[in-house]
This record gives structure tokens, sequence and C-alpha cells, in this order.
């Protein structure tokens, strides 16, 4: 069972590197959307730091968003995703392997970044260590779920802004609690609640979501 | 005596109830509408603290409940559309959708006029507002996503898999939102008993139910549509009376 696992994370990492331009464009879509806000709202920095939880987290929403349509998509096209179907092995396994994957080729690195730019908000060494915590807890959430939003889109015209409008509504608690939580250490409160929760919510999201996704795949391709 | 409680939950059979059923619904909504608003308006006296204004929560309490309460109706119907394959379930789900969102729209825009004389503001980041809007974003979403899809048989099953989950993640968005930021007041109506006057209790009782009736003569009507663009190519469906015609 884990064997499979890692194999889907190993080939799906492969596939990655050897088109890194896709990579690299959803991270550039996050630094410039985080870059734009202090150009819309202005240079002062209180408002900056107050702000910038909310900016970085929405913007790591929006750009997880960009690379959801490719989960399934170039396997769905080239028939293999036909024959993964097929296979003996559990579709859920094998879609939580694609999910990972997903994860640490466009999660993780948007986690790096987020420090550098906390930094241009001027944020404090304390709230960058939580909005990391959190941002490494909730990523992985907005992938799970985005997954079932990617499975059930696959193949439909206009399928990435649908995708959008099915997936974000179902993020919000992620957004609440990732931001609440930075907020609560520049208010001086506890922020374990938070991150509790966000670890609530990763344990579910990896409970259901993908088994969730399997069945949408089933559906999508009959 | 054996009854077929199956009866009606075939297409062909339930068009006929559904026609018959919806002028009886649709009259008792306009008689209730008209009595309900009436006491509203004409008989429950002013409120000591909001004035005038309170009259519009014998709308906007009505169609927010609905609004609710239809997203998890329509949940049910998509879950045994997907899992007994019916296909009347699946109709009366995407039927649902749209007075659905419509009745999460009517409070939506009810709460903002109330809001602008009450707190100074057409809106606020008030959790329930803000749930309300979810609700309203989550059931585009399922309209949007049905939309899309010409298989009808896919478009029901993707749709009702968005629809068990959504309702899934409901009470988490709920919750979250509730921490998050709470300005809306508090329910007046308790199990515990009300502070309500009678005549606010009966107006916002009766509009309640004609409510609920003119949604159910509303999706009936959109149901027997439905079934019709379904069921075109099939034979009872060219021998209608007023297909032949």
């Amino acid at each position: 069972m884990s064997g499979l696992f890692m194999l889907v994370i190993r080939r799906d990492l492969m596939l990655a590197m050897r088109r890194r331009a896709d990579v690299l464009t959803t991270l550039i879509f996050f630094v410039m959307v985080v870059s734009l806000f202090p150009l819309g709202v202005g240079p002062e920095m209180d408002m900056l730091r107050k702000m910038a939880p909310g900016v970085l987290w929405v913007a790591a929403l929006l750009s997880s968003m960009l690379s959801l349509g490719r989960l399934f998509s170039a396997d769905h096209l080239d028939g293999t995703l036909e024959q993964m179907m097929l296979a003996p092995q559990s579709l859920s396994m094998l879609v939580l392997g694609k999910m990972a994957a997903h994860w640490m080729v466009s999660g993780l690195p948007l986690v790096l970044m987020a420090p550098v730019l906390g930094i241009q908000f001027d944020m404090s060494a304390e709230a960058l260590g939580i909005l990391i915590v959190g941002l490494l807890l909730g990523t992985p959430i907005l992938s799970m779920i985005g997954g079932i939003g990617a499975a059930l889109t696959l193949g439909l015209r206009g399928g990435g802004v649908l995708l959008s409008l099915l997936v974000l509504p179902l993020c919000i608690p992620v957004l609440i609690f990732g931001t609440g939580a930075v907020e609560a250490v520049s208010t001086g409160l506890s922020v374990a609640s938070h991150l509790s929760l966000l670890g609530a919510l990763l344990v579910l999201a990896l409970a259901f979501t993908p088994w969730v996704t399997a069945q949408a795949l089933r559906i999508s391709m009959e | 005596m054996a009854i077929n409680w199956f009866k009606y939950s075939a297409p062909t059979t339930f068009y006929g109830l559904a026609g018959k059923l919806i002028p009886w619904f649709g009259i008792s909504a306009a008689i209730l509408f008209a009595v309900g608003l009436y006491i509203g308006f004409f008989v429950a006296p002013t409120d000591y603290q909001q004035g005038e204004f309170y009259r519009i929560i014998f709308i906007h309490v009505p169609s927010s409940i609905i609004s609710m309460f239809l997203y998890l109706i329509m949940a049910g119907y998509a879950a045994m559309g997907l899992i007994f394959n019916t296909r009347l379930s699946s109709m009366m789900a995407t039927a649902i959708a749209p007075t659905g969102a419509l009745f999460a729209f009517i409070s939506l825009w009810t709460g903002a006029l109330w809001g602008k004389p009450m707190w100074g503001a057409w809106w606020v980041w008030d959790a329930r507002l803000t749930s309300e809007l979810i609700l309203l974003f989550l059931y585009l979403g399922y309209i949007a996503l049905h939309a899309s899809i010409d298989d009808p048989r896919r478009a029901d099953r993707a749709s009702a898999l968005l629809a068990i989950v959504g309702s899934v993640n409901v009470p988490i968005i709920y919750f979250s939102v509730q921490w998050w930021n709470t300005l809306h007041q508090g329910s007046t109506i308790k199990f515990s008993g009300t502070s309500m006057h009678v005549a606010m209790q009966q107006a916002m009782f009766i509009t309640l139910v004609a409510c609920w009736l003119y949604a159910i003569a509303v999706i009936l009507a959109r149901v027997r549509s439905i079934i019709l663009e379904r069921e075109r190519h099939t034979k009872w469906i060219t021998e209608l009376p007023e297909v032949k015609n």
C-alpha cells in the first residue's frame, strides 16, 4: 500500500521536474499577487503589517487553485488515468499520492517563500513562525479539497474557473483559522486553539477527501 | 391491502401528481402570505427598540430558515439519487437549487435593508451574514457544475457529490465564521420560550408556512419541466394531452 503511495509521488514529482516552468509559474503568481497589495492599498507599514497574514493566505489560496487543474488533466488526456483506475490497487491511495505530490510541487514552495514576503510586510519573527506553521498545516488541506473539485470538473470546458467557484467556499475555514492564528500572536492570545483546529481539519481531510475524490473520478470517467 | 409506497417515485406517475398539487400549494401560499403580512404590518405592535424597521423580519427570517433547510433537503435528494440511482431524486435536487439560491439572496437583500437603519451600514462582516453569503456561493457552485456538464447522468452524480461534500462542510463553515466574528443579534425564539409579542410570533409563523408552500409549489413546477425535458424521447410524454396539441 505504502509502496504504491511512494511510487505515485515519485512519478508525479519526476513529471513535475521535467516541466519546471509550471511549478515556477505558480510561485511567481503567488509573489506577484502579494506584491500587488501594497501598491493597491498604499505603503503605510502599520496597515501592511496588520494585513499581511490575510494577504499571504488569500494569495496562497488563489495560487493553489491555479495549479489544481493540472492535478488529473494530463493523466486524463494521455489515458494514464484510465489505466490507473483499472489497477487492482486502491484508487484512494493513488489519489492521496497524487495529492501529496501536488502539495510538494505547489504548496511547499509557497510555504518556503512566505517568510520572505512576510518580511516585506514587516511581520515580527514570532508572527512569521506561526504563519509558517499554519501554512504547513493548511496548504495540504487546500490540495486535498481541491482534489475533489479537480476530479469533478475533469475534462469540462471552462474547468479552471468552475473549479475555483466550487472549491473556494469550501476552503474558507482553513483561511479563517490560518489567519486567526497569526492574529492571535499579535494580540497576545493563545495560538494553540487555531492551530489545533487546523490540525483537526487536516486529519478530517486526510480521512475523507481521497475517498471522495476517487468516487468523483469514477463519476467523471464512466 | 398492500400499498405501493414507490408508486410516485417514478417520473411517469409523479408528473401527474405534481400537476394536481401545484395549484393547492400555490393558492394556499398566496392566502397565507396575505394573512401573515396583514398581521405583520397592521396588527403586530411597533417594537420599542427598533421601531417599524423590525417588520422586515416577516420576510427575512422565513427566507433565511428556508434557504438553509433547502440546502440540506437538496443534499438529501442528491444523496438518494447517487445511492439508489433513482431518476426522480436527482431531478428534485436540481429543481431545488435555484429556489434555495433565491431565498438565500432574498435573505441577504432584506438583511441589508434592515442593517442600514439599525447598524448604519448596508453590509457588515458579521458571522451570520457571512455564512449566508457562503451558502449562496455553495448553491451557485452546485448550479454552475450541473449546468456545465452536458451528459445529464454525469451532471446529476457529480453535483450530488458536491452537494454532499458541501453539506458536510456547512457546519464547519458556520462555526468557523461564528468564532471569527459575531455582531448579529442572537435568536429571539428559543426552545425555552420567547420574548416576542404574540402577534409578531403568529405573523412570522404564518409567513414561514407560506414561504414553504411557495417553495414546494415552485419546486414541483420546475421538476415537471425537468421531467418533460429529460424524458422527451419517451412514449408517455408524447401521449400527454398538453404535448400532443
